[in-house]
């Protein structure tokens, strides 16, 4: 314990004396003060680079084809743009910060201040005025693809299992449920430009139904009916992908949507009906997909 | 043993230590009989050797997670390539890894992580470590509590461990462990005795925190040294003390679901069942319960607990700014009031993580803006910090650092957060690798490098000596530069939809040209973990070799710079009086440009108080 009893008596908290300690603290080099402050200028710099330069690489959003997706992408460049303009203010002020109040860079004191009320209360309420706007904003398009759900009855049942999509479109009659259902898997069709609402089930575990390019993701909860609509508005063939940990097959519970014409989709119902019909089976041993 | 056997006055202004008697128990004694070594070193009520213990167990834990990420990044980046070295563990697939065996590892990594690292190592290290001698006290109010609470971390090192080598493997239901996945026992390879041996882990790690909660709570409010009012303690001290709190309220809800999962898996009570659910082909479960309790119960407990996560760093990166910037903090008050605010806050967004899960959409939209307003209290936080560095005289110390770089990263955490918190956006990024950069800038980015931070900070006060600078800073670069290649990235995977948790993606139309990004984003996590080798060294090295260190070795103003660098049992040699805040820099017309709590009132202080209010 004589250390710290000489610790005691030097009084300066034990610090070697020398030229190089200042104020009792290593006197760092101006050069190292500067590198620093621009190592930390690179993260302003080399983020901003990063989104700028994504999109040019195809990294970014997959194609949008449905007409709710359109406010989502604008909501996410609206809060981009907001969160990128505070980003890069907050970093470059502190590369500002760190490059000229480096202790070696002057010998002026360190400015003694506690704070500013003035300052506090204009960084709360801008902020606060800022994201209540934000909530505020983004309520409509979330009840649009939410909760206002279109009035028609389902036009397909998609029930997530491990580790595929079933898929059952109601039919002749327009009603699930029914014998005249018909049943495939992994392989859903939507007429383009019409409001599609799927009811979605899970028969096992938790799955997530997301369709990237109609930016849709909703849950497939066991014991529930999710209502999940959307417009689409271009045809083509997409993925579909189990968002939500199912398992040890999770990463190949693939499916694919293909967003046809309404006379392509007609056309498809009617040759999956031929299909059903030429292997049919009797009502009793509907698969078991169909059991409600 | 005279100073245990003492009894712990709430006061400790009446029972002075004597200061010639505290060191018997710290100091090794050449000739130790076997019972004094182990409760001293092992079974110590010390709370700074509890604090040592933490930090050790939490490190070991950190390499391990760490390893976990890389093969999680390498299957990733290489989905069915031969994995290199472990690649012999998985012979029977041809030195691959199977798909049931990545669902496990991402799984046990965010476990591993989360419950053995952050949380610990925040409140059971630091916490432990710091928050008497920050105070002034001799000891934590409750030693005997304090040992259990490390004591407790065992037998969850012993479940987490061991339910690696269980049949099925460990927990593979994601850390989240949401049922049915988790409930029933032929969901997945991992569903089996990993997920029993998991739950009873994740309890054993809530007793532990519990036990250190009320401690920490007693200790800051009962013990604190003479003059030591509660607007003078530091901040990571108010950090500590407010996430305390979260665990004292959002722990026994976490407890409890934790229960009931065990008992829907054990006896089939069926809380998370529902109605006619078939697993496997075969039919599971009781009925009548609700996937979707789950997770209301699981996010009232982890959702507060990434408060948890991120305020006592907070706190010790406040008091690292001051201390490097030689400056009063900007704005004490708000800074602690704003810790409360999220703390409060915090309890009432759980339903952010269950926007698309199935809940009623409309009460999305409340949850929607209390996330909103969450983002307040934090960017004050922010703002207060810029302010703090505002006209100071920047040290570079490898600290200021790591305390610089949370500011820094922090920020890029919490505007990623406005994305999700906003729901039609949140549709398309939820489960996204845009969520796992979020939560990697905060929890990593963030909390880790204020660990570090912490560590570079306090190490002269837990060993005496201080850590090598050179290297440091050498640790801090490779650091920084690689978490940035590695998580910056997932920002634009997440912006292309690349969904977390999938062995391979690549199979999807959307997400195939992805490859090459994903195996950039490896090579550096490599680079990341590699580079902690600097980091291992010096800490070690130092422990034995570095530099004596006084007292006081940053002219730091805390009271724990005021104690021998070790402290001796009991802490202090003389009784700490306090007369000041914690943030006394720079005042003006002082011959030194600090002035400690324990330093007597000094003219200087005065003059600049009134010249503040003329």
């Amino acid at each position: 314990m004589d250390q710290d009893k000489r610790d005691r008596d030097a009084g300066s908290g034990g610090n070697p004396p020398g030229d190089s300690w200042v104020n009792g603290l290593p006197q760092g080099r101006r050069w190292s003060g500067i590198a620093w402050s621009l190592l930390f200028l690179l993260v302003p710099v080399l983020g901003t680079a990063t989104f700028v330069i994504a999109p040019y690489y195809n990294h970014w959003f997959p194609k949008d084809v449905s007409v709710h997706g359109r406010s989502i992408d604008d909501l996410f460049y609206f809060i981009l743009v907001l969160t990128g303009v505070i980003f890069l203010a907050t970093e470059l002020i502190l590369f500002w910060f760190m490059w000229k109040y480096d202790a070696a860079a002057s010998s002026k004191p360190a400015t003694y201040i506690h704070g500013s009320h003035a300052l506090e209360v204009v960084w709360t309420i801008i902020p606060a005025a800022t994201m209540l706007f934000l909530a505020i904003y983004q309520m409509n398009t979330w009840a649009d693809i939410k909760m206002r759900r279109p009035r028609m009855s389902p036009s397909a049942e998609v029930v997530a299992r491990q580790f595929e999509w079933r898929i059952r479109y109601p039919g002749r009659d327009e009603t699930l449920g029914t014998p005249d259902d018909l049943f495939i898997v992994n392989d859903l069709h939507v007429p383009v430009d019409e409001d599609f609402l799927i009811q979605l089930k899970s028969m096992d575990v938790l799955h997530s139904f997301f369709l990237p390019n109609l930016r849709m993701k909703q849950d497939a909860v066991p014991g529930m009916k999710q209502p999940v609509w959307f417009k689409a508005t271009e045809t083509g063939t997409y993925d579909i992908v189990c968002a939500e940990v199912c398992g040890w097959g999770h990463y190949k519970m693939k499916g694919r949507v293909t967003i046809e014409s309404r006379a392509d989709f007609d056309r498809w119902l009617a040759r999956i009906e031929a299909e059903q019909k030429a292997t049919q089976r009797g009502p009793d041993e509907i698969p078991i997909a169909a059991a409600d | 043993m005279s100073t245990v056997t003492q009894p712990h006055a709430p006061s400790p202004a009446t029972a002075p230590h004597d200061p010639r008697a505290p060191h018997d128990q710290a100091v090794p004694q050449r000739s130790m009989s076997l019972s004094t070594f182990l409760s001293t070193y092992v079974f110590s009520k010390d709370h700074k050797v509890i604090g040592l213990q933490f930090l050790f167990s939490t490190l070991v834990w950190f390499l391990i997670g760490g390893l976990l990420a890389l093969a999680v990044r390498w299957q990733v980046a290489w989905p069915w390539s031969d994995v290199p070295v472990l690649g012999k563990l998985f012979a029977q697939q041809g030195g691959q890894m199977a798909p049931e065996f990545y669902t496990m590892l991402f799984t046990m990594h965010a476990t591993v992580m989360i419950f053995l690292v952050i949380i610990p190592i925040l409140a059971g290290a630091f916490g432990n470590f710091l928050i008497p001698l920050m105070i002034g006290a001799d000891d934590m109010a409750f030693p005997t509590l304090n040992m259990l609470s490390y004591w407790f971390m065992w037998p969850a090192f012993f479940f987490f461990g061991v339910s690696f080598f269980v049949e099925g493997g460990a927990a593979a239901g994601g850390w989240t462990s949401y049922p049915p996945l988790s409930t029933s026992t032929v969901s997945a390879p991992g569903s089996g005795m990993g997920q029993t041996l998991w739950l009873l882990g994740l309890t054993m790690v809530g007793v532990s925190s519990m036990l250190g909660s009320v401690n920490y709570m007693t200790t800051i409010i009962l013990m604190r040294a003479p003059g030591m009012t509660m607007f003078r303690l530091p901040m990571t001290i108010w950090a500590m003390f407010i996430t305390a709190i979260l665990q004292a309220f959002a722990l026994p809800v976490l407890t409890a679901a934790g229960f009931m999962q065990l008992t829907d898996r054990l006896i089939g009570t069926g809380f998370f069942s529902p109605e006619g659910n078939i697993i496997n082909n075969a039919m599971s479960g009781a009925g009548g319960g609700q996937p979707i309790l789950w997770q209301h119960l699981f996010w009232f407990y982890s959702h507060p607990a990434v408060y948890i996560m991120i305020l006592p760093a907070m706190g010790m990166v406040s008091d690292i700014l001051t201390t490097f910037a030689r400056k009063p903090l900007f704005g004490y008050r708000p800074m602690v009031y704003s810790i409360a605010g999220i703390a409060g806050l915090g309890f009432i967004v759980w339903g952010h993580h269950m926007f698309i899960s199935g809940m009623n959409p409309a009460l999305g939209i409340t949850f929607m803006v209390a996330t909103m307003m969450i983002a307040l209290p934090s960017a004050v936080k922010t703002f207060n910090w810029l302010g703090t560095i505002w006209g100071g005289r920047i040290h570079y110390t490898t600290a200021m650092l790591f305390a610089i770089s949370f500011v820094s990263m922090f920020i890029i955490g919490g505007l990623s957060g406005i994305f999700m918190a906003a729901t039609p956006v949140d549709i398309f990024i939820h489960d996204t690798y845009f969520i796992v950069a979020h939560f990697h800038y905060v929890l990593f980015a963030g909390t880790a490098m204020g660990v570090w931070a912490g560590i570079y900070y306090w190490f002269p006060k837990m060993f005496g000596r201080t850590m090598n600078e050179f290297w440091g800073k050498v640790h801090f670069f490779l650091t920084f530069t690689f978490l940035n290649g590695t998580f910056f990235t997932m920002h634009i995977l997440g912006a292309v939809g690349f969904p977390r948790r999938l062995a391979d993606a690549y199979h999807y139309e959307t997400f195939h040209h992805l490859q090459p990004l994903n195996a950039f984003m490896t090579w550096c996590a490599i680079g990341m973990v590699t580079s902690q080798i600097v980091f291992a060294i010096n800490f070690f090295w130092s422990m034995f070799r570095g530099p004596i260190a006084g007292r006081n070795p940053w002219n730091a103003n805390t009271l724990e710079w005021t104690a021998p660098s070790p402290p001796g049992h009991g802490n202090f040699d003389f009784q700490p009086v306090v007369y000041r805040g914690p943030y006394e820099y720079s005042v003006p017309g002082c011959e030194k440009d600090y002035l400690m709590q324990t330093d007597p009132p000094h003219p200087a202080e005065a003059a600049a108080a009134a010249a503040a209010h003329a």
